[in-house]
């Protein structure tokens, strides 16, 4: 039983930190309805971002809001050089450039900083905490704590906030909500600096465990990518189980039947559930309008 | 008399092929140009599913993979010819591409994306795996053609790089036939016409399912035939050929010459295929420039690079 509860406490955790790629992922969009391939850059650049700044002299928890807040900034510099610009444009279109967008983001990191991993210390310390046979480490309550608190203000943010109904109507019906008043750009703008600090967030939480370096962002953009689409593409419900059971699932197939196709299972499953509701776990049904 | 386009687009290809060689200084030429014609085949494909049809595919270097490790693992479990273990790999790819595409093409746009995906990851992920029967990551060697000795005994004595610049191309040029014929067939009509709008083409008669796996089959088969040629020339094949990167790359060639057509696929395979050779001066900024081009070109000529020339040249014309 201890082992079960192994693998299940290191799937949440693994889980928590796909739930805030996918978070980030469908905040994007819903402004937008386009899906940022550029996303795991976000969170190599936290993490990149916290560890130079740490190196540098800096407290760790000031490193890491610089990091925050400078991801957000490129979060932004990205909606306005390629997203907007590009408005309208096809799907194709759209993921060739988010993609193009996340090499160029990998390159000009190698150059500015380097190519090698990093990792700053714990917040908490190293030292496993035992729970009925499992272990599990501080740092991974952080980052289980910070999935869980980005996604409780994201629920407060949508829906008891007049700006979050006005991201939620834009991502409704733009031009209902410009006819209503409300400032789409500006709504874009705010979306796109959300979803980079809440993937910068997750590289300051996560790479105490994991490290980081200029090209870890691509496999975390595919999961986090597979976790919002596995609960249904738009909806922060869905990506947080989404990305959890992704996690665990992960966390099993490593566990039970082999470690080399733990990736498999994940995709095997997205299939299997796209195959049977082509919408997600909680997406909605979609009507075409000719 | 006025030639069609298909006939000029043709000429155009066999053309710069055939005259190409007088210009190159060194073989090493010889060998980026038959990478091109490589690259340039699988793209052809997607301009089926990708420019025609309108479907999307991010897991297309798995039929790669299918194509490359046929041409590597035929010949030595089953004692097949190259060239046929080329043709079983095409079949296979055929096959698998018929069993996962009906599922597979009923989803849109970002979930079709993500399905595709996730197909060719795990195509990707059984080749590295496998290690017993593949080689796993270190990959594995692929026997000789065996089509330039045979050559050679008809007098006809080409290098190594020549003869597979000479080959590849033939088979662009025999693919890009293919392709051009089926753009105007009833086929490529109800293609386009669901491209445009699948509803519309369903209240017309358009059996939209069945033209769309019809779409996906045939550019499988291209991917894995490219997928052959690359191995049986590299004579080494590894998992990337299958990889996720390699589906970007062949997306993001056929979107940045011009989806619709298949010369501005080639000559995008042609520019993707030559800027990291140009760029290894600049080895540091390669992924900054490769990057930069891709969001540059989809930003300021979305249908890519040849239709918005010509437009433009046209334009100017009038």
């Amino acid at each position: 039983m201890p082992e079960l509860l192994q693998f299940l406490l290191s799937g949440i955790t693994v889980g928590a930190v796909y739930a805030l790629v996918a978070l980030g992922f469908t905040i994007i969009y819903n402004a937008s309805d386009v899906v940022n391939f550029a996303q795991g850059e976000f969170v190599m650049l936290g993490g990149m971002i916290t560890f130079f700044a740490h190196a540098a002299g800096l407290p760790l928890p000031l490193a890491a809001l610089i990091a925050i807040i400078v991801t957000a900034g490129i979060g932004v510099a990205l909606n306005k050089l390629a997203i907007e610009p590009a408005r309208g444009a096809p799907v194709v279109s759209l993921i060739i450039i988010t993609i193009g967008a996340s090499i160029f983001i990998r390159g000009a990191t190698q150059l500015v900083f380097d190519k090698q991993l990093h990792r700053f210390p714990a917040f908490s310390g190293d030292q496993p905490i035992l729970i009925g046979g499992a272990t599990i480490l501080p740092q991974s309550l952080w980052v289980i704590a910070g999935a869980l608190a980005v996604f409780v203000c994201l629920w407060l943010f949508f829906t008891r906030t007049l700006i979050g109904r006005a991201v939620l109507a834009t991502a409704n019906n733009r031009i209902a909500a410009q006819l209503v008043g409300i400032n789409t750009n500006y709504v874009m703008t705010l979306s796109f600096a959300m979803s980079a600090a809440i993937g910068a967030l997750a590289g300051v939480l996560v790479t105490p465990m994991t490290l980081t370096g200029y090209d870890v962002g691509l496999a975390l953009a595919l999961k986090g990518f597979a976790a919002a689409m596995l609960g249904g593409m738009g909806n922060p419900k869905g990506a947080l189980v989404g990305g959890l059971l992704l996690g665990v699932l992960e966390a099993m197939t490593a566990g039970y039947i082999s470690s080399q196709y733990k990736d498999a299972a994940a995709f095997v499953v997205i299939l299997a559930v796209l195959f049977a509701m082509p919408q997600g776990l909680f997406g909605r049904k979609s009507t075409d309008r000719v | 008399m006025r030639l069609s386009s298909k006939v000029t687009t043709l000429l155009i290809l066999a053309a710069v092929i055939a005259i190409a060689p007088v210009f190159f200084p060194s073989s090493y030429y010889f060998r980026v140009g038959s990478l091109i014609f490589v690259n340039g085949l699988a793209v052809t494909g997607l301009v089926i599913l990708i420019g025609y049809a309108g479907q999307i595919s991010l897991g297309h270097a798995g039929f790669a993979g299918i194509g490359a490790y046929a041409c590597a693992l035929a010949p030595v479990h089953l004692g097949l010819h190259p060239a046929f273990a080329a043709l079983l790999g095409a079949a296979l790819s055929a096959g698998i591409a018929f069993l996962v595409g009906r599922p597979i093409l009923r989803l849109k746009g970002y979930y079709l994306a993500v399905a595709s995906l996730g197909f060719g990851i795990l195509v990707s992920m059984v080749l590295s795996n496998e290690a017993q029967l593949t080689g796993g990551p270190d990959g594995m060697a692929v026997p000789e053609l065996g089509l330039r000795g045979a050559l050679k005994a008809i007098g006809i004595d080409l290098s190594n790089t020549e003869f597979w610049y000479a080959f590849s191309g033939f088979v662009l040029v025999l693919g890009a036939w293919l392709a051009l014929n089926l753009h105007h067939s009833p086929t490529g009509r109800a293609l386009r016409a669901l491209h445009g709008s699948e509803v519309a083409a369903r209240t017309v008669g358009v059996d939209v399912a069945h033209y769309k796996l019809v779409a996906f089959v045939l550019s499988a088969v291209y991917a894995s035939v490219s997928g052959s040629l690359l191995a049986l020339q590299n004579k080494f094949i590894t998992p990337d050929v299958a990889g996720f990167m390699h589906s970007i790359e062949m997306v993001t060639m056929t979107v940045l010459g011009g989806a619709g057509s298949v010369l501005g696929a080639i000559l995008g395979a042609a520019i993707l295929t030559t800027l990291p050779q140009v760029l290894t001066i600049f080895q540091e900024y390669e992924q900054l420039m490769l990057g930069l081009v891709m969001m540059l070109v989809m930003i300021f000529m979305r249908e890519g690079l040849l239709p918005s020339i010509t437009r433009r040249i046209r334009g100017r014309g009038e």
